[in-house]
């Protein structure tokens, strides 16, 4: 649910970090919080188990740049990953404005990854959101794992892509990231949707601002 | 509804819910109160300058507020309209406001939490008249979506992105 103050001419917008525990959510945002000048973020909250894994949420609040004289802050979240604390990663989801979901590529946690997807399926649509109408990222993490799983096969798990009914969004739009494919396109008759995606190694950073920049664009330009 | 909407509020709108704490303080004596929307963003901070991180407090605070609502359901209540925090020297005071926003009231031993209590329940009234109407005026009921604050500019969107 962004705001927008005309008062102190900002927009503030929510994006939440979800998928399975040790994932790399908190990493994911730990790497944004040692990189981002302190002038430009606040500080970053943990709510956190003795042994760091996430119990309620991590927050740390960005400020990505000014467009028409709007200040345009980014309120980050993560929700806890383990299955057992879904009432309060559900409370999280409250007026979220986008989504990144941190899948694990470890061969070993595929199960894990469908079952966090299916999961937050769920629990937007007791809000009454889709996830398929909002600004929705995949980040593929830990990449640099022998045992990572080939992207293929993650995107026919986690991203094998949704119906599009609406006749004014089927039309082909090209992934701006992976040159030759397609986020809408036309399969037999069927026009499909999917959720563009990152590959990253949050531990190193690598791909972390990748994902950040195109979901917060994706937020803007739903303002736009 | 595909996700949550947005809700934007002018400068009038602004000046008239500062307005209205800053009476709800003198009456209340309380040291500071803040509203934070359900997302937990802040929306406005009136009287003594908080000496913490506004931003975090108010994230804490969505959180803490939607925390008790998941609780007062599990306990066959709708909701706790209020919710008290009390410490030793600084204490909370936490009201809905709407169903939309939450009044945040910090207060020490000026006041006691029964005045706080007392005034609190008036201000929350004037607030939730104020932003209903504000709701209303601006054609945007809590769900209905703010568009085109950034209207034609995608340009400077993708800009800012590189």
């Amino acid at each position: 649910m962004s705001m927008i103050n005309y008062a102190s001419r900002e927009i503030n917008c929510k994006l939440v970090y979800y998928g399975p525990g040790l994932g790399g959510k908190t990493t994911n945002l730990e790497h944004i919080y040692g990189k981002v000048s302190p002038n430009t973020r606040g500080k970053m909250i943990s709510l956190a188990t003795e042994t760091e894994r996430t119990l309620f949420f991590d927050f740390l609040p960005v400020d990505l740049g000014t467009i028409r004289g709007f200040k345009t802050r980014f309120h980050l979240y993560t929700v806890p990953g383990q299955v057992y604390y879904n009432a309060s990663r559900k409370l999280i989801l409250k007026g979220v404005d986008g989504i990144v979901f941190v899948a694990d590529s470890q061969i070993e946690r595929m199960e894990a990854n469908v079952e966090s997807m299916q999961n937050l399926y769920d629990n937007m649509a007791e809000y009454g959101y889709d996830v398929t109408k909002i600004p929705f990222v995949i980040q593929y993490n830990k990449r640099d794992l022998p045992n990572a799983a080939p992207v293929r096969e993650l995107q026919e798990a986690l991203n094998p892509g949704w119906p599009i009914e609406e006749r004014a969004r089927q039309k082909v739009t090209p992934d701006p990231v992976h040159v030759g494919r397609n986020l809408v396109e036309q399969i037999d008759t069927q026009w499909i949707g999917r959720a563009p995606y990152s590959e990253a190694v949050a531990i190193r950073g690598d791909g972390v601002f990748d994902t950040l920049k195109a979901v917060s664009k994706m937020v803007l330009k739903t303002l736009s | 509804m595909a996700g949550a909407a947005s809700w934007s509020f002018s400068e009038n709108d602004f000046q008239q819910i500062q307005a209205q704490l800053q009476a709800f303080l003198r009456e209340s004596n309380a040291r500071c109160a803040l509203l934070v929307d359900r997302a937990g963003q802040l929306v406005a901070t009136v009287g003594e300058a908080p000496q913490f991180d506004s931003t975090a407090f108010a994230s804490l605070t969505a959180a803490d507020f939607s925390a008790n609502d998941q609780l007062a359901r599990m306990i066959g209540e709708n909701e706790f309209a209020s919710l008290v925090h009390q410490g030793e020297k600084e204490s909370m005071f936490l009201a809905d406001v709407a169903k939309r926003v939450i009044l945040v009231v910090l207060f020490d031993q000026r006041t006691t939490l029964g005045l706080v209590k007392l005034k609190g329940k008036r201000a929350v009234q004037k607030l939730t008249q104020a932003f209903e109407e504000m709701f209303k005026g601006v054609g945007t009921g809590p769900a209905a979506p703010q568009k085109g604050v950034l209207e034609g500019a995608e340009d400077e969107i993708d800009k800012l992105f590189g």
